[in-house]
């Protein structure tokens, strides 16, 4: 572990030397990439936290614009052309010998009287434009980032659940369970990752939480490696003989002992992972089996965007895109940093 | 040589079994009722028995295993559900429109990635390899499925240099008229990822006391490159096409879906609108064995390239 030996040249008995995470913070505020992209992370996650709660984006379903409204900064659209089709100038011609429901009319007027109906007045211009069905961009976009970053945290944290909990079995016991487990992850590394995930979503069906739960299925086997490898190399050191020796159950060196000093390695690997997810929630929505058709996600707005890109209305696809870069960019910016600050031996190396 | 591919062939088969395992147990239990999903909407129930009998699915499960397994091995992989084609000829007829789309993927990918990484790992620090990470990271974070809407509409719709989509009998055609975009824009998104990968290996044998030795006796900087730093860098480079080779066979979904290219991506995304398990089931298991055939294959080219390697 890196902790930092005492400097002075004698050192003293109870000095305490930083701590990992203590090292590691040092270590990331000074670095101002990370950290401005960690900034940019949290107010997504503000965001993400307020469209959840219904503060923001909550009538991102409701129809407030005409349909495809441009941006503000474009003005409304001119009005079409109505040149082919005139308006009949004579009276209609009279039907009411042959009309069946001729009549019923004062029947059907007197009971129309009854409901009142309001044109609500449909907005020309929104901040970002509107989509085909007249809903705002913008909330969109909004609730788009929740449900996309939702699931890439919720399929991250469930995939390093999996693979920490089997790593650490496979990497600590060894033996039988090791070997079970090894078997595990050949099966599952032998099919390609894409088609893993098909397979599930073929079994599964639709909805958030299916997504989730298939990238999470799916999505285990390098971390589990990689905490497996760590547990290996830990479970023999002298700290963890050390707990046996006073009676630590094998639970609890496991995860009390161990766990917190592979934590960062877990912590890198999730926030990897994170960005991966997220980019696989769009392409799977995208192809139909991600999110349901009442919710929305970037992948949703850019699986419309095709059809309204070729009619020329370009503005949601760039917001989707631009929201999605920018916060796909900061978190790998982020997760680089903390790779960085935590582990600073894998400078450099690509995940 | 011989006992070495013999022994590792033996360690397949519990992988294999463990596959179809998998795939027998996922579609039997969390798939839905296959004799309901063959019968369609208006199936009487008698139909769904009967489906049920010439299925086995009234059998015990070991018996349902046991007529999977035989089916596998006899390479009888049953016919799809929703079209009654063999799965075979699934095979035959959709892997080369595949083929002809994902292995210029491949070979192009490795030609630009290769050299530009090679180039900025040599000016690490420069302003050519800052901005070329810059451009990376930014190209990384847009998603496939933007290149490809915004790739068809201004080079297919708007430019008119390539056609929207298609796709033609004749593999030359095919090749010179509808695969360059698809190609293009898949090149366009997998050199950044690349790139990045190459360069950090580069940066790895760069950082090697044989290169310093090499350039201590007065070796060129481009001899260190080529000669020494190169060759080397290829191992890992090596392993990890090896690895991306399954993958072709797949095809890229998301291409040849938006494409309308009838390869074997979209039919497995077809497969899975329509439930159709047979075909998931087939196409999983291939590919899994082609997946460990391949890591075999690439372990012994290792041992060719490079002597030092010990086979164990």
């Amino acid at each position: 572990m890196t902790q930092a030996h005492s400097r002075g040249a004698t050192p003293q008995l109870f000095e305490r030397s930083e701590g990992v995470w203590h090292a590691a913070w040092r270590r990331f505020k000074a670095d101002r990439v990370g950290l401005s992209s960690a900034i940019v992370v949290l107010a997504f996650l503000l965001l993400v936290l307020l469209a959840s709660l219904g503060v923001v984006a909550k009538g991102w379903q409701a129809e407030v614009g005409v349909a495809n409204a441009p941006p503000t900064l474009m003005g409304p659209r001119p009005p079409e052309a109505m040149g082919a089709l005139e308006v009949p100038k004579g009276p209609n011609v009279d039907l009411s010998a042959v009309d069946p429901l001729a009549p019923r009319y004062a029947e059907i007027e007197a009971a129309a009287k009854k409901y009142q109906s309001s044109d609500s007045i449909k907005a020309k211009t929104l901040a970002l434009g509107a989509d085909r069905m007249g809903r705002d961009v913008l909330s969109k976009a909004v609730k788009g980032t929740q449900i996309s970053v939702f699931v890439g945290l919720l399929a991250a944290l469930l995939a390093t659940l999996i693979g920490t909990v089997l790593g650490a079995l496979g990497g600590f016991f060894g033996g039988k369970v090791g070997d079970f487990l090894e078997w595990l992850y050949n099966v599952f590394e032998a099919i390609p990752s894409i088609l893993l995930i098909f397979a599930f979503a073929a079994v599964f069906g639709r909805g958030i939480s299916t997504v989730v739960l298939i990238l999470g299925l799916a999505g285990w086997t390098g971390l589990y490696r990689q905490v497996r490898a760590e547990f290996m190399k830990h479970g023999g050191r002298e700290y963890v003989r050390a707990a046996e020796a006073i009676g630590a159950s094998a639970y609890s060196r496991m995860f009390r002992h161990i766990l917190p000093n592979v934590s960062h390695v877990i912590l890198v690997r999730m926030s990897l992972l994170v960005v991966a997810f997220i980019k696989s929630e769009v392409i799977l929505s995208y192809l139909g089996l991600g999110v349901g058709v009442e919710d929305v996600s970037w992948g949703t707005m850019l699986a419309e965007a095709q059809s309204e890109l070729i009619l020329g209305h370009w503005w949601q696809l760039v917001t989707a895109t631009a929201l999605m870069a920018l916060f796909v960019t900061a978190f790998s910016l982020m997760a680089d940093a903390w790779r960085d600050a935590l582990d600073p031996k894998l400078r450099g190396a690509e995940s | 040589m011989a006992a070495y591919i013999l022994r590792r062939l033996w360690q397949m088969v519990p992988t294999i079994l463990g596959v179809l395992l998998l795939v027998f147990f996922l579609f039997k239990y969390f798939g839905g009722d296959a004799a309901e999903i063959l019968g369609g909407l208006n199936a009487t129930p008698e139909q769904i028995a009967a489906i049920r009998q010439q299925l086995g699915l009234d059998q015990p499960v070991w018996v349902q295993l046991a007529i999977y397994l035989k089916g596998v091995v006899t390479f009888d992989w049953g016919r799809s559900w929703a079209t009654n084609e063999a799965v075979s000829n699934l095979f035959a007829s959709r892997l080369p429109a595949t083929l002809t789309v994902m292995l210029p993927i491949l070979i192009l990918d490795l030609l630009l990635a290769l050299p530009i990484a090679m180039w900025v790992a040599s000016r690490r620090g420069s302003l050519a390899d800052r901005a070329i990470m810059v451009v990376t990271t930014v190209a990384l974070s847009i998603s496939f499925l933007v290149y490809v809407i915004v790739g068809q509409y201004l080079f297919g719709f708007q430019l008119g240099w390539f056609p929207v989509q298609g796709w033609s009998d004749s593999v030359w055609t095919n090749l010179a008229i509808y695969a360059p975009l698809p190609v293009l824009l898949a090149v366009m998104v997998g050199v950044a990822p690349q790139t990045r990968l190459y360069r950090s290996f580069f940066l790895d044998e760069l950082g090697h006391d044989y290169v310093r030795t090499a350039r201590a006796k007065g070796l060129t900087e481009n001899t260190v490159l080529f000669k020494h730093v190169l060759r080397n860098a290829m191992i890992p480079i090596l392993t990890n096409i090896g690895l991306s080779l399954p993958g072709v066979f797949v095809g890229s979904f998301l291409i040849e879906v938006f494409f309308s290219i009838p390869g074997l991506g979209r039919e497995i995304l077809l497969a899975v609108n329509r439930s159709d398990y047979p075909v998931i089931q087939a196409i999983a298991v291939y590919l899994a064995v082609l997946t460990m055939v391949i890591n075999l294959v690439v372990d012994l080219l290792f041992k060719l390239v490079d002597p030092r390697v010990v086979l164990k």
